[in-house]
C-alpha cells in the first residue's frame, strides 16, 4: 500500500473528526429554509452546472 | 433622544457590516495573489507529492489551532498569509501535472473558478437573501464528500472520482452563498475567519474543476 494513500486517507479522516461536531451543531441550529429559499439556491446552482458544462465543452 | 438611538444603532451595525465585507474582499484578494505567487514557486521548484501533502497538513494545522487564537489580533494577518501561502505552495505537483498535459485546462479552471465565485458572491450581495438555512446542508455535504473521497483513495473508481469532484463544486458554491450571507447579515464579524473560509472554498473549487476538466479532456 502506497504510504501517500494512507497519509491522505488519515488526513481526510482527521477532517471528518474535526467537522463532525460542527456539522451536528449546524444541523441542530440552522433555520429551516422555505420552498422559496431553496429556489433561491437552486437557480444559481443550475447556472453553475450549465457554466461547468460549457467549460467542459470548451477544453 | 430615544428615537435617535433607535435610528443610529442599525446604521452603525450596517456600517460595521460593510466594513467587514470590504475588509474580507481586500484580504481575500491579497491572499489569492500571494497564494498564486507561492503556487508559482511550487511549480518552478518541482516539489513532490510528499512535500505538497506536508504543506497542506501544516496549513490545516494553522487553520484549526493557530488562526482561531490569532484572528482577533494583529497576528491574524501574518497567520492567514502563512495558511494561504502553504496551500498555494501545495498546489505545485497538481499544477505541474496539468501544465505538462494541457496548460489550457489550468487557465480554464482558474477563469471558471473566478467567474463562479464572483457570480455567486455578486448574487448573494445584490439579492441580500439569507442563506443561513444552508449551514447544515453544507456541513453534511462536506462529511459525505470526505467519506466518499477516502473510499475512492483505495477503490480508484473513475465515476466516483468525477462524482466527488462535481459534488465539491456544488458544496463549495453553497458555502460561498452561505458565508457571504453570514457576512451581510452580521453572523460573521471577523474578516480574517471569513477570508479563510472563502479562500478554502475557492481553492477546493479550483482543484475540483481542474480534475473535472482534466478527466473530460481524457487526461
Amino acid at each position: 500500500m502506497d504510504w501517500m494513500k494512507i497519509a491522505s486517507a488519515l488526513f481526510m479522516l482527521a477532517m471528518i473528526i474535526y467537522l463532525f461536531p460542527r456539522a451536528k451543531h449546524a444541523i441542530q441550529n440552522s433555520p429551516k429554509g422555505s420552498l422559496q429559499d431553496w429556489m433561491g439556491y437552486v437557480l444559481p446552482m443550475a447556472a453553475v452546472v450549465l457554466f461547468i458544462i460549457l467549460l467542459i465543452a470548451l477544453v | 433622544m430615544q428615537m435617535n438611538t433607535a435610528v443610529t444603532r442599525p446604521q452603525e451595525a450596517i456600517l460595521q457590516t460593510n466594513k467587514v465585507i470590504r475588509n474580507t474582499y481586500i484580504l481575500l484578494s491579497m491572499t489569492l495573489i500571494f497564494s498564486g505567487f507561492t503556487a508559482f514557486l511550487g511549480v518552478v521548484s518541482g516539489i513532490g507529492h510528499g512535500a505538497a501533502l506536508a504543506a497542506n497538513l501544516v496549513a490545516i494545522g494553522i487553520l484549526w489551532f493557530v488562526l482561531p487564537r490569532t484572528a482577533n489580533s494583529g497576528a491574524g494577518i501574518p497567520t492567514i498569509f502563512a495558511f494561504t501561502g502553504l496551500l498555494g505552495f501545495g498546489l505545485g505537483p497538481i499544477l505541474n501535472y496539468y501544465l505538462s498535459v494541457n496548460p489550457s485546462i489550468v487557465m480554464t479552471a482558474l477563469g471558471g473558478t473566478g467567474a463562479i465565485f464572483l457570480g455567486l458572491s455578486g448574487y448573494a450581495l445584490t439579492t441580500r437573501k439569507d442563506f443561513s438555512f444552508l449551514g447544515g446542508f453544507v456541513m453534511v455535504g462536506m462529511l459525505v464528500v470526505l467519506g466518499a473521497a477516502i473510499l475512492n483513495i483505495f477503490l480508484g473508481v473513475p465515476a466516483l472520482f468525477l462524482a466527488v469532484n462535481a459534488a465539491i463544486i456544488m458544496i463549495m458554491s453553497a458555502f460561498i452563498l452561505w458565508e457571504t450571507s453570514t457576512l451581510i447579515h452580521g453572523g460573521q464579524t471577523n474578516y480574517i475567519m471569513a477570508t479563510a473560509g472563502l479562500f478554502l472554498s475557492i481553492l477546493n473549487m479550483f482543484q475540483a474543476l481542474l480534475h473535472l476538466l482534466g478527466a473530460f479532456n481524457n487526461d
